[in-house]
């Protein structure tokens, strides 16, 4: 089954033009350099400082209750943004990549906008949106629904910040594999949803997955824009980033990178999934190459 | 190719109802909202507007905001440059762990990143006691905050130049050097010039990011007026006041400032793809 034409089967392998060994190995200690201090020093310390007070002082600032609530805010606001925006994500693919339309690069332009604004601007316009002071939130208001310094807030704030992220994944992904699969499932008769469900899900799946776990990740880890809208009310409008900053502004570092500590293992943990997928992806788009 | 996809017509179902619910979703979410800051400036005039963006304070953090922000995207460019170098053309180990935590300042919350560096840099700080010791100064100034947007920014010069790197015929070099040229003349002659698209994408998308950054900034910076106060901290001080006009007025600009970045890189991608095909 192999073919001759990958470099690996090859009959002659080409050596690869290299550096001289010296220079490698003065540009790989440079770049380890700067690694070390712009990674691995920030890493390291975070754990040399939540655990600069034992154990039990970091079991004890991770279990508190205001940490305990802090974490449950963000467990829901992730819950709430992440399906809507990986809903968004799958809906604007289909439009983008299955249909020709005029204005399909404006289109994708603004899909993109939100990562042109500042995250403060991100929560400002919400504030002018649906402010106390603003004549639709103080109407808002006379009705009982409060949305800025409380959980509605935070979660529209989120959903702007993070607003691209699987219909970014999921574009460039769709546009390669074309619509030619579920036109022919089409002309056979399927509907709709059957094609979306057993052709184009099945074919998109990492990609989604990968999505919505970088969704996930800026959700949690989101800070400008949630910092503007919270107004910052301790075990109520208090997500994981904003629980870190006070311990921190209170000189309780030790607290302050305890919590931080639980945000360092998810964000490492997606750095992992990202390598992983991306392994799954290449074994799946070899499989598509194999089949003709 | 082009042409048979013109004529193709649009067969599969659901196009009212997907592009329906898109843009009901984007107006929503993003264009709405966004366009608060239109409907707040507007009614200010001229004269309010212009007093408030070119206060000497709001100046100040302009200023302080670009010039970071540039010189924090120049360094990633450099770094980025070299970082992807490394992991395309070398081999060693801890090459793939390196890769990964390339991508480490996008997953990490901005407030960890600034507490970090804040951390490491104060004067009883790891790298902060050495460099007290020879009189250099990062924390609550400029150079703190170059040095957080230099970490936000690296993985995006990395991840532009990487793929372009990749893709580098082998063939281009063999014939460099067979007709003489030196490693660093091909490089210098031959590799940069294809690879300094990706690298003007990569640092201004550095640039872009740093301009508006937050999170990371607001606690190494110290935040004194006139000296290290950047933009969007203006724009939170004036939230805090109940400044909306002013704050929009300020936001207003540092908008205008991403978004001509941001169309002046499409513009450059597409001639640059122009000259290509």
């Amino acid at each position: 089954m192999q073919k001759p034409q990958t470099p690996e089967s090859a009959p002659i392998v080409k050596k690869r033009i290299s550096d001289p060994l010296p220079v490698q190995i003065v540009l790989i200690g440079v770049t380890l350099l700067f690694f070390t201090g712009f990674i691995f020093l920030p890493l390291g310390l975070v754990f040399a400082q939540a655990f600069s007070k034992g154990w039990e002082y970091y079991l004890e600032s991770i279990r508190e209750p205001y940490a305990l609530e802090a974490v449950k805010l963000t467990l829901t606001t992730v819950a709430i943004v992440v399906p809507l925006n990986a809903f968004f994500g799958v809906t604007a693919a289909w439009a983008i990549t299955k249909f020709n339309f005029k204005g399909k690069a404006t289109l994708k332009t603004l899909l993109d906008l939100p990562f042109a604004v500042s995250p403060v601007i991100a929560g400002l316009i919400f504030v002018l949106l649906v402010g106390s002071r603003t004549p639709f939130g103080s109407w808002l208001g006379e009705q009982g629904i409060k949305i800025i310094f409380s959980t509605p807030g935070i979660v529209i704030a989120t959903l702007f910040v993070t607003f691209p992220f699987v219909a970014r994944e999921l574009i460039p992904l769709m546009e390669a594999q074309g619509r030619d699969e579920e036109e022919a499932a089409l002309t056979l008769g399927a509907r709709g949803w059957q094609i979306f469900g057993k052709i184009t899900l099945p074919n998109i799946r990492w990609g989604l997955l990968y999505g919505m776990i970088l969704c996930s990740a800026r959700s949690i880890g989101e800070f400008g824009a949630v910092s503007v809208v919270s107004g910052h009310i301790r075990g109520q409008t208090n997500t994981i980033p904003l629980h870190v900053e006070i311990l921190y502004s209170e000189y309780n570092f030790a607290a302050s990178f305890a919590v931080a500590s639980i945000l360092v293992f998810l964000a490492l943990l997606t750095v992992g999934v990202k390598v992983t997928l991306e392994k799954q992806f290449q074994k799946n788009s070899f499989h598509h190459q194999e089949l003709p | 190719m082009t042409l048979f996809q013109k004529k193709r017509r649009n067969i599969l179902p659901g196009f009212g109802l997907s592009m329906g619910y898109t843009v009901f979703y984007l107006s929503a979410i993003v264009i709405v909202p966004l366009s608060m800051i239109f409907f707040n400036t507007i009614p200010m005039g001229w004269e309010p507007f212009i007093h408030a963006v070119t206060a000497p304070r709001v100046l100040a953090s302009y200023r302080l905001s670009f010039s970071t922000a540039l010189f924090a995207a120049l360094f990633d460019a450099i770094v980025g440059l070299l970082t992807a170098w490394v992991l395309v053309r070398y081999r060693f180990p801890g090459k793939q762990f390196l890769d990964a935590l390339v991508d480490l300042p996008f997953a990490l919350p901005t407030a960890v990143a600034g507490i970090c560096f804040a951390t490491l840099y104060s004067p009883v700080g790891w790298l902060g006691e050495t460099l007290a010791k020879w009189n250099i100064e990062i924390i609550n100034s400029p150079t703190g905050i170059v040095v957080a947007l230099i970490f936000i920014g690296f993985p995006f010069v990395v991840r532009t130049i990487q793929p372009v790197l990749e893709e580098v015929e082998q063939e281009i070099e063999e014939a460099a050097q067979c007709l003489g040229a030196t490693r660093w003349q091909t490089f210098r002659k031959i590799l940069l010039p294809h690879l300094f698209p990706a690298l003007l994408t990569g640092s201004t998308l550095a640039f872009a990011r740093g301009i508006g950054e937050y999170g990371s900034v607001i606690f190494i910076a110290g935040n004194l007026p006139m000296k290290t106060e950047i933009a969007p901290l203006m724009i939170m001080s004036k939230l805090d006041q109940f400044d909306y006009a002013g704050a929009s007025a300020v936001a207003l600009v540092l908008l205008l400032i991403s978004f001509s970045m941001l169309l002046l890189l499409n513009a450059v991608q597409e001639w640059q793809q122009k000259e290509y095909r």
